[in-house]
């Protein structure tokens, strides 16, 4: 299923809904971050990868792994989107028996990847799976794209990956890392800077691309551009507003963590359906 | 029926191997008959044994540097992607470094990685306290999903490590670093969950795992020498226990030793101890290390500084018997 762009973000606007209540029902999660990353995701599941939602172990499916773990809602909501299991089950988000589990379990939903949330780990088992591909299972048509926080970046173990994936080449690999700015202390350059976030990159033998995040058709180019070279792994720099689309949480670490009571999930809601079909690049609507 | 042990066992030419050796066997073997089956290691490739492999399977042995948290979660990875994984390091970077990781991407992921810890124990001798991994039974066998090995000798480390590479979990292999005296045969049977009978006797179940069974078997020739016959089990798999062979034992004789080269402590021992807690109270003694660490000396000697040596077990036996009552069924 290839979405167009205006369908794209028709879908990413209506996956920001389904992020809102499911939060709200759940009574507790993480809001901003899911919403940065809806264009991302939406991006991903409807036009970037060669999926089967009702084959989720289909044997040449492009491969999606998680790795800051609690932005999980996104996922969730997009796969239920794209059709991997009804939207209805959104709603059972962190109860008890769920398979919506507060941070993703790869063995409690099929089409989850991996199991995470503990940060720092989801670029090692990416490149895994892109070394495998390359270098043993000759299967050059396939890739593997991961999601990372910034905060994340903080984690030795995403410097031991990103050696990794430099030193063997992983041409399959397409990282992205969502560069909000904040985490839970307060903006990443005042908790651990991060900046020079490309150069550091370029150093590990990386291709960069830098785009903003919730341009649709940036993030379809940086992925083509990615699959296209084919000597090194590619990170796309991904700048997102945290909360997007809702603008009381735009910008505002303090809904890092934090689920919206029902009166602002209206209120989100609200929001977010105005803007329904008259999203700009900027965010910005009526 | 009855273990065969190796006749020579008792010779003082007995022969004499690491037990990761044996390892550097099995995982060549496991690798021809699965090709499924790859190898990654952070920069110790010849000392976990790991070299065999590299030189049969070039194509799938993945060099990861010194990178544990890496190395354990690019194995993950490949797991996802159809492949079994074994990692190999010294236990005490790997599973003492990368415990999180382990617990979150192999474990809770449920994915059949193989962690190879070598050099476990204070027989790694000279390098000193810091890489005698001592804690690692203990911090893998509390995790759900995962099952933990310690052979006795490297012959059965081989078949250890053929049955992990089929068992489709993740799985614990500890070996150890310095030449140990090989009691098995290849013959003697091994099977994950399963512990052997090496001796029969009544005063006693001398419960060994690892390197420590043959010191066990030692003060066990000892005792019998002055009439005291004591059981002697192998226990190379520590998770899950056997627990049927060990009761069969204690419901004999009514008094258990454990032996190990690790922390008893959440240990081999500690293992022992909540199962027949539970099951069956009965007094312990647990021979390993007593909430310390170790320290640097020829393995020999560090195994006599920690009381660890065959001779002094029997003594230490000895002793304890004297003045501990037996436990029996219905106490």
């Amino acid at each position: 299923m290839q979405l167009t762009i205006p369908q794209l973000e028709h879908k990413a606007n209506e996956i920001r809904q389904d992020i809102v209540k499911m939060l709200e029902t759940a009574g507790s999660g993480h809001s901003a971050g899911p919403l940065g990353l809806a264009d991302i995701l939406t991006a991903l599941y409807f036009n970037i990868m060669n999926i089967r939602p009702e084959d989720p172990e289909w044997a040449d499916r492009d491969v999606f792994f998680l790795s800051n773990g609690h932005t999980v809602p996104v996922q969730y909501a997009t796969m239920a989107n794209a059709g991997y299991f009804e939207r209805a089950e959104l709603q059972t988000l962190r109860r008890l028996g769920s398979r919506l589990q507060g941070h993703p379990e790869r063995e409690k939903l099929p089409g989850l990847e991996n199991t995470s949330g503990p940060l720092g780990s989801g670029l090692s088992q990416a490149a895994g799976y892109a070394y495998s591909l390359q270098y043993i299972d000759d299967q050059k048509h396939r890739f593997v794209y991961v999601v990372m926080g910034d905060g994340e970046l903080n984690e030795g173990n995403i410097w031991e990956a990103a050696m990794f994936a430099g030193k063997y080449k992983l041409s399959q690999l397409v990282a992205f890392v969502d560069r909000n700015n904040i985490q839970i202390d307060g903006t990443t350059e005042e908790v651990m800077p991060l900046e020079d976030l490309k150069g550091k990159w370029e150093s590990f033998g990386w291709h960069v691309v830098e785009i903003d995040g919730h341009n649709m058709e940036s993030i379809i180019d940086a992925t083509s551009q990615a699959r296209a070279i084919t000597n090194r792994p590619t990170v796309v720099i991904a700048h997102t507003i945290p909360g997007k689309g809702v603008d009381f949480m735009e910008y505002d670490y303090k809904w890092h963590g934090i689920a919206p009571n029902s009166e602002q999930a209206k209120d989100a809601l609200l929001k977010l359906r105005t803007l329904d079909g008259k999203i700009s690049h900027e965010g910005e609507g009526v | 029926m009855s273990y065969q042990l190796n006749p020579a066992v008792f010779d003082d030419d007995v022969q004499l191997e690491p037990i990761r050796a044996g390892f550097g066997r099995g995982l060549k073997a496991a690798g021809e008959a699965n090709e499924a089956i790859v190898a990654l290691c952070a920069d110790l490739t010849e000392s976990t044994q790991m070299h065999l492999f590299r030189e049969a399977f070039p194509k799938r042995f993945i060099e990861i540097g010194v990178a544990e948290q890496n190395l354990v979660t690019v194995a993950s990875g490949l797991a996802r992607a159809g492949k079994i994984p074994f990692t190999s390091s010294y236990a005490a970077f790997s599973p003492g470094r990368n415990w999180e990781q382990i617990r979150t991407t192999a474990t809770l992921n449920n994915q059949p990685v193989k962690i190879v810890g070598s050099h476990a124990g204070v027989s790694v001798g000279p390098d000193g306290a810091t890489h005698q991994m001592l804690e690692d039974i203990a911090l893998m066998r509390v995790l759900p999903n995962m099952v933990v090995v310690a052979p006795g000798d490297s012959v059965e480390a081989e078949k250890a490590t053929l049955a992990i590479a089929e068992n489709g979990k993740p799985s614990y292999l500890r070996l150890a670093r310095d030449k140990t005296p090989i009691f098995s045969t290849a013959d003697s049977p091994f099977e994950i969950g399963k512990a052997y009978v090496l001796q029969e006797g009544h005063e006693a179940t001398f419960l060994g795992t690892g390197t420590m069974t043959y010191h066990l078997l030692v003060a066990a020739k000892i005792l019998k020498e002055q009439g005291i016959e004591v059981e002697v089990i192998h226990v190379p798999t520590i998770k899950p226990l056997d627990k049927e062979t060990i009761l069969t034992s204690v419901q004999k004789t009514g008094r258990v030793i454990t032996a190990e080269e690790a922390q008893v402590a959440g240990g081999f021992g500690g293992a022992v101890s909540e199962f027949l807690g539970e099951t069956l109270p009965t007094p312990i003694l647990r021979i390993g290390m007593l909430d310390r660490f170790g320290e640097s000396g020829a393995p020999n000697e560090l195994l006599e500084h920690f009381n660890l040596t065959g001779p002094q077990i029997a003594e230490q036996f000895k002793e304890w018997k004297d003045k501990t009552p037996r436990y029996h069924q219905g106490f």
